[in-house]
């Protein structure tokens, strides 16, 4: 049986994926991507081939249920070995660009 | 007594006897190094006095007493640059060691050389490091394969006698294949991912890099076990690996599927496979073809997973706590465009693309809710053929060639991807994997081996009857 994918479409528009991503892309590096993504689009598509509607989406290769751990406190790494690799750093704390505007 | 293919098991003896110190192994792979390295370009760095200093206190009794292996660039080492070969790591020292590398410590062993790869583990030939391109010592014109180009390269060339890597979709088998060595890859959650750098988490696998299966079975034995630090580590019990190892195959029914032997391999892929099939006929196991149906799918469904899962995991990379930051950004926004602009190379940026497309609005349903759904139908047909078909053992090509050429410039992204096809599905359904070269005349060529979930053991026997039965 043959089921149709809702909205396929290879015409990736990579500028606005790039933006999403949070990488500035060149032109270059657009047009490149566009063709090479298209491709893999395209190939992708032969998915569509196969009856997957009553199939469970299998999102683990071995079932891992509530894997979770007793609460206890642990030690953490200490504030110089968090920040050892912070490219800018001020005061025990991570230097970032501004993030707010000023009033006017 | 050193030799450049000399296994570990030899090695543990002869250190064990006082035949040689480690000091003098750490020595004899430090002078390898020197000479080779300059033009393999297998590994990243080496720290020659740190590993004597590590020489001078081994305790051969360890398991691993005294024994040098190399590490990955991907697999984080205390203090150590882990760089990914790539420019965003550059300058990253691990505030940790992985629990692989932690447990080889434990062991015995002295870390020794930080492996080449492709830039955060995505690629099959070496040549997406930012560092250069490793040669394949088989033949300088050729790539060593990938991700853990490095490793392979590194171990095959004699600088090391056995290394980790990692495998997401063949990163072990695939360089272990065309550099000639033994590639293993055990079940999904044996050993800890903690400290590995994550590319994709549902399918990514610490793996291994030796001359022989033994010395696979002997590190394996080290590095699995349940790690508190990996929710998704295994708490499957750890048998002995290296008991039982040498019983034979007897009887064991071993199936061909018949989409693994059709016309899209080189001949020298078909040929090596006819010979595993001799070899394992002789040393007493039955044959049978086998269909694994959906097949076909599993590039579609692993490239979209796996970059899916990569523009997940590749989003920590912001410029702000680690990694590069860039200097031309004025405001958040651009620091982190900028950053990942400037820090991350071409495939890279391609996948974390791809990854993002299919999972953004609209599409996640047409692309990765049917990847997952047609990951599904891929472990499906690897179950009925272990329980209803009846095989122990899944027996297939890792690639459809040999090693192409360097710098080769007219492969699309697409047909690379497409390379793929006899790896990935192990990753898409977690079963352990291993190829065993197999005798050539030209490029080295290996054969995969497959088993169900946590029949390692298994699957380590049949091994070492191929190997033997080439001897």
């Amino acid at each position: 049986m043959l089921v149709t994918m809702q909205n396929p479409s290879p015409d990736i528009d990579v500028a606005y994926i790039a933006k999403l991503a949070k990488i500035e892309l060149t032109d270059e590096e657009k047009s490149r991507f566009t063709r090479d993504l298209g491709q893999i689009l395209d190939y992708v598509q032969q998915l569509e081939k196969w009856d997957t509607q009553s199939v469970d989406p299998m999102y683990h290769p071995i079932p891992v249920f509530d894997a979770l751990r007793p609460d206890v406190p642990g030690k953490s790494l200490p504030i110089n070995a968090v920040l050892c690799n912070a490219p800018q750093q001020e005061d025990d704390q991570f230097r970032v660009p501004k993030v707010v505007e000023s009033a006017h | 007594m050193m030799s450049p293919e000399i296994s570990l098991n030899v090695l543990q003896n002869a250190l064990r006897s006082g035949k040689i110190s480690p000091s003098e192994v750490v020595e004899y792979y430090a002078a390898r190094m020197d000479e080779l390295n300059p033009r393999l370009n297998a590994l990243l760095s080496y720290d020659k006095e740190a590993a004597l200093a590590a020489a001078a206190k081994a305790d051969v009794n360890l398991p691993l007493g005294g024994l040098p292996v190399a590490i990955k660039d991907n697999i984080c080492r205390k203090g150590i640059t882990t760089s990914c070969a790539s420019r965003m790591l550059e300058n990253f020292h691990s505030p940790y060691d992985a629990t692989a590398v932690e447990k080889l410590l434990a062991a015995g062993a002295i870390p020794f050389g930080r492996a080449n790869m492709d830039e955060f583990a995505m690629g099959s030939s070496g040549e997406n490091s930012a560092y250069g391109s490793t040669q394949n010592p088989a033949d300088p014109q050729h790539v060593p394969g990938g991700s853990s180009s490095g490793s392979a390269a590194a171990v095959a060339a004699g600088l090391i006698p056995a290394a980790l890597g990692s495998d997401t979709g063949g990163s072990v088998r695939q360089p272990a294949s065309h550099c000639g060595v033994v590639g293993f890859k055990p079940t999904y959650g044996r050993i800890s991912r903690y400290g590995l750098v994550a590319f994709a988490s549902s399918l990514d696998q610490i793996g291994t890099l030796t001359h022989c299966v033994e010395d696979a079975a002997l590190l394996l034995g080290i590095l699995c076990g349940h790690d508190e630090k990996d929710s998704t580590s295994s708490s499957e019990p750890v048998p002995d690996f290296m008991s039982g190892l040498h019983d034979g195959i007897k009887g064991m029914r071993i199936g061909l599927p018949r989409e693994y032997t059709g016309g899209g391999n080189a001949e020298s892929v078909s040929s090596a496979l006819r010979d595993a099939v001799q070899a394992l006929q002789n040393a007493g196991a039955e044959i049978c073809e086998i269909s694994l149906p959906h097949a076909e799918t599993a590039v579609a469904s692993y490239y979209i997973i796996a970059c899916a899962e990569a523009s997940s995991n590749l989003a920590r990379y912001d410029g702000i706590r680690y990694g590069h930051r860039s200097d031309a950004a004025l405001d958040p926004d651009a620091l982190f465009s900028l950053s990942r602009a400037e820090g991350f190379g071409e495939e890279v940026k391609r996948r974390i693309i791809l990854g993002t497309y299919v999972l953004s609005g609209g599409y996640y349903d047409a692309y990765y809710a049917r990847a997952q759904k047609a990951r599904a139908l891929v472990a499906q047909d690897f179950a009925k053929a272990f329980t209803e078909l009846g095989v122990q053992l899944i027996l297939g090509p890792v690639a459809p060639t040999p090693a192409p050429k360097l710098h080769a410039e007219d492969i699309t992204p697409l047909q690379t991807y497409l390379a793929d096809i006899y790896t990935v599905p192990a990753n898409l359904a977690g079963l352990p994997a291993i190829s065993v070269p197999t005798p050539q005349n030209g490029l080295p060529v290996g054969v995969q081996l497959l088993a169900p979930h946590f029949e390692e053991a298994r699957l380590l026997r049949a091994a070492v009857s191929l190997e033997q039965s080439w001897k």
